[in-house]
């Protein structure tokens, strides 16, 4: 979401607890802050959870907003610890687990040579294809997974997914990085074996 | 990959190469360096094709109706939830 979005509101009205104004910015960052949590917790009634308890909370807030990230990072932010919070109650035996793909050599995460982008993009986006996309995205640690949820999901900047999750620019990097190569290699062996059996006939 | 000194810098600087972010220069020299290491260049079609079917697939995801009623209930915003539909 831009910066031309944030200029639509008036910081004014939402502070002074304007109904139509909350409204307003409520529609116009729903279908992100819904998207991202979906992405996060591959559950819809997880992500409805989060998208309800986000705009709560920024409501609350909005009084004190002081406007120095944009509404759209820091209503991310919002969603994005949301989320984690989430993930800890449900599952906080993983806690202290590292994925393994968190201390691996980007190097050893290139293992998969196969040209699949020749497949059709009606394969590509089938629906059990789909369903595999958001499999291997749970596959990711959580820290990678939000990174490359924001960068190349919801499509924010280095800059913006630094300022939402307040780490730096060059953690950004090495996780988009991280993130990136071991998804491209689950997908690799996802649709090298359709290849495959498309040769065999 | 070939494990020559090109196929590890090229690793370096493969976010950069594939967001367009990158100086002319090195850019020049990986799209050299890709002419010739078909696993590279697989590496880089294939990644961006990640990043593209995530985006896109991603991109439809809209709020169904129901879920946004629940929203604005929460939000004791329920006075205003026909505006969207009214407008659209």
């Amino acid at each position: 979401m831009s910066k031309e979005n944030q200029e639509e509101f008036s910081l004014e009205l939402l502070r002074s607890g304007d109904r139509a104004e909350i409204a307003r910015l409520v529609d116009a960052h729903s279908a992100n802050i819904y998207r991202v949590a979906l992405k996060m917790l591959a559950n819809t009634q997880d992500a409805e959870d989060v998208l309800q308890n986000t705009f709560f909370k920024a409501i609350q807030a909005l009084p004190t907003f002081e406007g120095r990230s944009s509404l759209s990072t820091w209503l991310y932010r919002i969603a994005v610890n949301e989320s984690l919070m989430l993930i800890r109650q449900r599952k906080p035996e993983f806690d202290l687990v590292m994925k393994p793909d968190d201390d691996e050599e980007n190097e050893h995460l290139l293992t998969e040579f196969t040209d699949w982008c020749c497949l059709p993009e009606s394969e590509l986006m089938s629906s059990e294809a789909q369903g595999y996309l958001d499999e291997a995205i749970q596959e990711l640690s959580e820290k990678l997974r939000v990174v490359f949820i924001l960068r190349d999901i919801e499509k924010l900047s280095i800059r913006e997914t630094s300022e939402t999750l307040e780490i730096s620019e060059a953690a950004v990097k090495v996780r988009l990085l991280r993130a990136r190569l071991v998804l491209r290699e689950m997908l690799s062996k996802y649709y090298g074996e359709q290849l495959d059996a498309e040769k065999r006939g | 990959m070939n494990k020559d000194l090109d196929c590890g810098a090229f690793l370096d600087s493969l976010s950069e190469y594939v967001d367009g972010v990158i100086d002319s220069a090195l850019c020049a020299e990986i799209e050299d360096h890709i002419a010739d290491c078909d696993d590279c260049r697989v590496v880089v079609d294939t990644l961006k094709k990640t990043i593209y079917l995530y985006h896109k697939t991603s991109e439809k995801t809209v709020i169904p109706v129901d879920v946004r009623e629940r929203l604005f209930h929460r939000l004791d915003l329920d006075d205003f939830v026909q505006e969207k539909s009214l407008l659209s």
